[in-house]
């Protein structure tokens, strides 16, 4: 590190790495999270007490599968805590951060915009999976959820979770040029949110749902997330209950896989990252 | 002084519908030098800086900062240019030291940190977080990340707006040292004194076009323009407007026979100049500091 005053003529240095620069992206915007303390609260809070008080409401079995109704809600509301915290919660903040001046700060600096992005995507990664953590240890304690017992459900609880998150991440970021102002930010974002978590098959079983819903539904990530988590989590005894009466795990990768491209795509092609004027 | 140009601007324009902010801007900034650009708000003069930050694209003209065209400048370009923009109000929770020390990190020749910290002058709460400063100490922050990368153009757009007298002067004093050591600084201010102290060279600009450019003494002839000699007689103040205002001095000590009550001798400061350009521009009359005649006129309070 020089202290030296700068010349006319200086010695190429590199410039940092692009790594280098997400991990340090990523510190700081875990830093800046876990500092907010209500943020924390009402963040890991919200989908905890969703699933008390389902729990404390619901009760039985899925149609005549024997799987508990609890065990399939807190699958679906482990899927919709993902949602939660990467598309509504990374949206609002990016709306905030172009309008306080945060990311014309950061554009007008060397920083790789793809640093920034890394930098959202592994922080929503953390904070995504100390929730999942948080809400299996609830459904374990609360309503008889068993851990994947098998190799093969370990996989794909992984990759199901990790690409929920991705997807959800990019969403959130390409929704957040939506919103012309941080006031409209979370009716914006909670809008859409809201009503896939009741087409979605987060709360009511999926195939309970009007024909018409089910498939606007199938359009969108959220089921396939549920759907993707209930097939690592939960019995196979459960499978009569699925619309196609199988897990159709290609169908989760790609419908996910879709939707991480496109707003991948969405993102590179419409993310400003100033204010209008 | 390096006579080359950091910054080459010619025929510059740039319109938002049927607006034209930027009307062909020329502009010429020299290795090293400290240049303020004024104007009134709506001027084109944040328009103008915004497309040399790269921020903004032109409709037109040519445009080079440090070699390279701002639209075109990639993470090497931007590395040597520091930016510090008008306003910052982000709501951060980490400290004054993690921020600076952050943004160090993005480029490959930064300062250290912590004289950085020290030379805006936020040493004593370096550990602070930043929603917890003040304005004026936000303000430094700001200046601070803007330098920390080491840059040898600087962009410091109205950067003393909220500060107090003192916190002014301190800031003044942190841009002359990096004047002297080398760092090229383009300075957009409403504040003629702060121009007046810190520039080499001032530029105008109004409604989209430069109107002039020159250095803080010699901008619109004020240098040369005529004197005003003003007393108190009578009870109320006199003046007149003269090329010769020694000899004026002298006539009246001795019509007065000695002292004259409170004489003042001054020139057009910088902000008549200033304002008499703007007023030209926006009235379309002639006028200002060279076009008034050398009478004596009684003027009231």
């Amino acid at each position: 590190m020089t202290t030296a005053a700068h010349v006319a003529t200086r010695p190429a240095a590199a410039l940092p790495s692009l790594t280098r620069l997400s991990l340090s992206r990523t510190s700081v915007e875990l830093k800046s999270f876990f500092r907010r303390r209500e943020s924390v609260v009402f963040t890991f809070s919200l989908p905890v007490v969703l699933l008390i008080i389902f729990g404390s409401i619901f009760h039985g079995t899925v149609g005549h599968t024997g799987v508990s109704y609890r065990l399939y809600f807190t699958a679906g509301i482990i899927a919709s805590g993902i949602m939660s915290t990467t598309f509504v919660n990374l949206g609002i903040s990016i709306v905030l951060e172009r309008e306080d001046g945060t990311l014309k700060r950061l554009a007008g600096t060397p920083m790789p915009r793809a640093a920034y992005f890394a930098g959202k995507a592994l922080s929503c990664l953390v904070i995504a999976a100390i929730e999942v953590a948080i809400m299996l240890g609830i459904g374990i304690a609360l309503y008889g959820l068993k851990l994947p017992s098998t190799g093969g459900r370990w996989l794909t609880f992984t990759w199901v979770f990790l690409l929920g998150v991705a997807t959800c991440t990019m969403l959130g970021i390409a929704v957040s040029s939506v919103p012309r102002s941080s006031r409209s930010a979370a009716a914006v974002l909670n809008l859409p949110y809201l009503v896939l978590q009741f087409i979605s098959g987060v709360y009511f079983p999926f195939s309970s749902l009007p024909k018409g819903m089910q498939e606007v539904a199938a359009l969108f990530p959220l089921k396939w997330l549920c759907q993707g988590l209930r097939a690592a989590l939960l019995p196979d005894s459960l499978l009569p209950a699925e619309p196609a009466h199988s897990w159709e795990l290609g169908k989760v990768a790609l419908v996910l896989t879709a939707w991480l491209v496109g707003s991948l795509i969405l993102c590179l092609r419409t993310f400003r990252w100033q204010a209008d004027r | 002084m390096d006579t080359t140009a950091s910054v080459r601007v010619r025929g510059l324009r740039k319109t938002y519908g049927d607006t034209v902010a930027v009307d062909g801007v020329d502009l010429d900034i020299r290795h090293g030098e400290v240049f303020a650009l004024l104007g009134p708000n709506g001027a084109g003069k944040t328009t103008t800086v915004e497309i040399l930050e790269g921020y903004r694209r032109r409709d037109g003209g040519e445009v080079t900062v440090l070699g390279t065209d701002p639209g075109e400048g990639g993470r090497e370009w931007r590395s040597r240019i520091g930016i510090v923009l008008q306003s910052n109000a982000d709501a951060s929770e980490l400290s004054v030291r993690e921020m600076i020390g952050h943004f160090a990190g993005y480029y490959p020749r930064p300062r250290d940190p912590d004289e950085v910290i020290e030379a805006v002058g936020l040493t004593e709460k370096a550990g602070a977080r930043l929603r917890q400063l003040s304005g004026g100490q936000r303000r430094r922050v700001d200046v601070a990340l803007g330098i920390v990368g080491n840059p040898e153009l600087l962009f410091l757009d109205e950067p003393t707006t909220g500060f107090d007298p003192e916190a002014r002067r301190q800031f003044w004093h942190l841009i002359s040292g990096l004047a002297q050591g080398g760092t090229t600084i383009l300075l957009t201010t409403h504040y003629l004194d702060e121009a007046e102290a810190l520039a080499n060279r001032v530029g105008v600009i109004a409604a989209g076009r430069i109107r002039a450019v020159d250095t803080p003494a010699e901008l619109g002839g004020r240098a040369t323009a005529q004197a005003t000699v003003s007393w108190l007689a009578d009870g109320g103040r006199r003046s007149i407007h003269t090329d010769t205002p020694t000899r004026t001095v002298a006539e009246l000590a001795s019509r007065l026979g000695g002292e004259i009550p409170e004489l003042t001798v001054t020139r057009p400061s910088l902000e008549d100049v200033y304002l008499a350009m703007i007023g030209h521009d926006r009235s379309g009359a002639t006028g200002g500091p060279q076009g008034r005649s050398p009478v004596e006129t009684g003027a009231s309070q």
